[in-house]
């Protein structure tokens, strides 16, 4: 299980997240929305252990990601929405070298390595500098770190970005698999409809603070939205009436 | 459609620059700019001293002194000018072609004379304001000796803007040139062989042809030879001599229009021969500089070689240290500095080798010592520039990767530790080669042989850990160039805390150092006694705190570090 409690982040006067807390339970696909700068990125590196939160902690599995950070690591794997990696290394010896970072090696790493450059079809790249891969190809090895160590629990900042449609299917295939197997994934997303179809339950964001949480439906009952759409639901909870103003600004 | 003017095309970057200043203020930065400013001011002072007295002597020389004066003006604008052209052919790399705002000009409706002048301008300024600083002093020197006046500043001002934008003109019509050849990333990578393997060359040949032997009178066959040397320019048409002849004509009252106007009508020329040279080439050659990222590359040579070697090592830690060693023989920009270190090794060799110290013997031994330990010194300064452009940068190149570092569970101690070993022990091999061959050369004995290997062993580890701390301490996340990090004002402090180590260490190593001279001039037997004991044990102890305090506040600071 992923555990927020209390979780604030400032920076300097300004309040990142505002003292949120959150449940993720195991074999849960939880999507985190949230309009640009509501607070889901610093939340998400707090979680993954990047960021120091001012106040509150992040409990996986039992373990304090900040407190004791090596067991809670162990378990988790992190992909952040910016691809940066390593340009001079090649694929596979990014992969080996993350791998590392966990404690593994020998051929069973070797093995884990090229069954995940085949599966993300990188395995024709695997020899070839990170510099020469395409952003879609960087966020692929970036997944395929992510995995190496097999986590528990997934933390993905905004995975669709960059990636060709195959890649995007292929992505939401093993996440469900993942999922379906006992693992827990902490999703962030703008695309509301990968959100619908994929999460079991999703939190939506504003402004740092937590606004509303639970499955769809609990959401558009805790709302009163009938049978709204997400995006419909989205847009009520975040501010839509913006959105009619800037449609008329186009002149739409 | 109006275009857009070039301050306009330039303003952000100029809004940038002072933004970073207001940012560095906000933090306290005051102190910052206090210590840059004392630093400038004292190698402004030093330039100006030392050339003021060489001018002073020039200046009573009948006859010659003028020539020399000239003659030492025209070597030091015309190296500048070869500096300033190497400089423009980097920086115009980074400025036309590998700039992040060049997407956005480019696609902009902006012309291409407004783009070529932004980017000149820019090209211009990075890549000659240390040359420009550096002529102040130079050109007061001149200034005072030969009474110039109030007149000499916008003088010596109109003289030296040309002679920046030449350098810049050619510098950047050559780098377009060798972007059409090659592509931009792989022309960065020739370029910073071809630049320091020319500069390893200058200086070595420099070294070679003994300059010390122009000291010597026996060196002049006949004055008048030599006065003749000194009257022919070294070409009428390096652009070097017109603004030697424009500033001396103004400095001894034979002002003469003509190099002034060459200056300027040169360099006229040349942008506007820039500016069409651009517009023939610029696009394709950006086109290319989109492209040519290296795809191939050489097999699994670390991991059967050092990755045999490092076997017995936590895989983290192994994994780690086999990164480093990748990442750093892969960047060309990396390796190829150590081209400029080998040729500086042998030029210090050879020094060392042509000292006249061994015409008497009693002053010969005396000498032989001295400059024995005086050279731990000098190696330990040698070794801790080393160790600022490599590693110094070390925390700060992890800058964009921090997030796989902090999300994974390593254990920053490893880090560290990894960046140390890998930085220090080349270090190490690199200072007791120096320090054992400079005490062959120099003959000396078994004691001073003992005490040099081993402080200088205790030097290298502290060095290393300094600029490993203060990297950490002053990160510089966000410059993708490796060189430009030392340059910085932590690099600086780093510096400042070296050089204090080293003559911490030199003062307590000289008590244990002057006793075992003393004895041996008396002709006693050298006994390693309580004194000497204590005085070694001191600079161990100032070696091991400055090993292991700054690698202590590194870690902490590096489990601060937010991303």
């Amino acid at each position: 299980m992923i555990r927020l409690e209390n979780l604030t982040k400032h920076y300097g006067s300004f309040v990142a997240v505002d003292d949120i807390s959150l449940e993720v339970p195991r074999g849960v696909l939880y999507g985190f929305l949230g309009p640009n700068g509501a607070g889901k990125t610093t939340t998400l590196r707090m979680i993954a252990g990047i960021l120091r939160p001012t106040e509150g902690r992040v409990l996986l599995g039992g373990d304090d990601v900040h407190r004791d950070p090596i067991p809670a690591k162990m378990r988790l794997g992190f992909i952040p929405d910016r691809p940066f990696v390593y340009d001079k290394l090649t694929g596979a010896e990014f992969l080996r070298f993350v791998a590392g970072l966990y404690g593994q090696e020998g051929e069973a790493v070797d093995r884990r390595i090229a069954e995940l450059l085949e599966v993300f079809e990188l395995a024709s790249w695997k020899d070839e500098l990170v510099e020469a891969y395409s952003h879609g190809m960087r966020q692929k090895l970036i997944i395929s770190s992510a995995l190496i160590h097999r986590p528990e629990y997934i933390v993905v900042d905004e995975p669709m970005v960059g990636l060709d449609p195959k890649a995007a299917r292929l992505l939401k295939d093993i996440f469900r698999q993942f999922v379906a197997r006992g693992g827990t994934v902490l999703m962030s997303t703008h695309t509301l409809e990968v959100a619908e179809a994929m999460c079991d339950r999703i939190a939506i964001m504003q402004h740092g603070k937590i606004v509303a949480d639970g499955t769809v439906d609990d959401v558009r009952r805790q709302h009163r939205a009938g049978d709204a759409t997400l995006e419909e639901l989205f847009l009520k909870l975040t501010g839509g009436a913006r959105v009619r103003a800037l449609v008329e600004v186009l002149g739409g | 459609m109006t275009q857009p003017s070039l301050w306009h095309v330039l303003q952000p970057k100029w809004r940038t620059a002072l933004q970073r200043i207001r940012e560095e203020r906000s933090r306290g930065g005051s102190g910052k700019m206090l210590l840059l400013t004392l630093v400038g001011l004292a190698f402004w002072v030093g330039v100006y001293g030392v050339l003021y007295r060489i001018l002073k002597y020039f200046r009573g020389v009948e006859e010659v002194g003028p020539l020399l004066a000239a003659k030492l003006l025209g070597l030091v604008l015309l190296s500048f000018i070869a500096i300033l052209v190497l400089s423009n052919v980097i920086t115009a790399l980074s400025s036309f072609f590998l700039a992040k705002d060049l997407d956005l000009l480019v696609s902009a409706p902006v012309d291409w004379l407004r783009l070529y002048l932004a980017k000149l301008g820019e090209t211009l300024l990075h890549s000659s304001w240390m040359v420009g600083l550096m002529t102040v002093p130079i050109l007061a020197a001149y200034g005072v000796i030969y009474e110039g006046g109030a007149l000499f500043a916008p003088y010596a001002v109109l003289t030296l803007v040309p002679l920046l934008v030449l350098p810049a003109v050619v510098g950047s019509a050559l780098t377009l040139i060798l972007v059409n050849a090659f592509p931009a990333r792989r022309t960065r990578d020739l370029l910073s062989i071809i630049a320091l393997g020319a500069a390893g060359g200058v200086i070595l040949l420099f070294r070679l042809v003994q300059p010390e032997r122009l000291a010597r009178p026996e060196g002049f066959r006949n004055l008048l030879d030599f006065i003749e040397v000194l009257r022919t320019p070294t070409s009428p048409f390096l652009p070097s001599e017109w603004g030697t002849k424009a500033i001396m004509g103004f400095l001894r009252d034979t002002p003469d229009p003509l190099p002034l106007l060459l200056l300027w009508s040169t360099a006229a020329a040349f942008v506007t021969l820039g500016a069409m040279l651009h517009r023939e080439l610029f696009a394709q050659g950006f086109t290319k500089a989109q492209e040519g990222a290296e795809r191939f590359v050489r097999g699994k040579f670390w991991r059967w070689t050092l990755g045999w070697v490092l076997a017995p090592l936590p895989v983290a830690k192994r994994e780690f240290v086999l990164k480093d060693v990748r990442l750093f023989f892969r960047d060309t920009t990396q390796w190829s500095q150590l081209i400029l270190l080998a040729v500086l090794v042998v030029v210090y060799l050879f020094n060392i080798k042509a000292l006249p110290l061994r015409r008497g013997e009693p002053v010969g031994f005396f000498y032989v010592t001295l400059v024995s330990f005086l050279n731990l010194g000098l190696a330990g300064f040698v070794l801790a520039s080393i160790a600022a452009r490599f590693i110094f940068p070390a925390v700060s190149l992890e800058g964009r990767q921090m997030w796989l570092l902090r999300s994974s569970p390593l254990d920053l101690r490893a880090l560290l530790w990894s960046k140390y070993w890998v930085g220090t022990l080349p270090l190490l091999v690199l200072a007791l080669l120096l320090t054992g061959f400079t005490n062959v050369l120099l003959q000396v004995g078994p004691y001073m042989m003992v005490v040099g290997l081993v402080a200088i062993c205790g030097l290298t580890l502290a060095i290393a850990a300094l600029a490993l701390g203060f990297g950490a301490l002053y990160p510089q996340f966000e410059t993708e160039n490796a060189a430009q990090i030392p340059t910085s004002f932590g690099g600086l402090v780093y510096m400042m805390a070296t050089i204090a180590l080293l003559a911490a260490v030199i003062v307590a190593l000289w008590q244990a150092v002057y006793a075992y001279v003393r004895a041996v001039y008396d002709g006693r037997p050298v006994v390693v006694d309580g004194w000497m004991i204590a005085w070694f044990t001191i600079a161990a102890a100032i070696c091991a705190a400055a090993t292991v305090i700054p690698l202590r506040i590194g870690l902490r600071k590096m489990e601060s570090f937010e991303f």
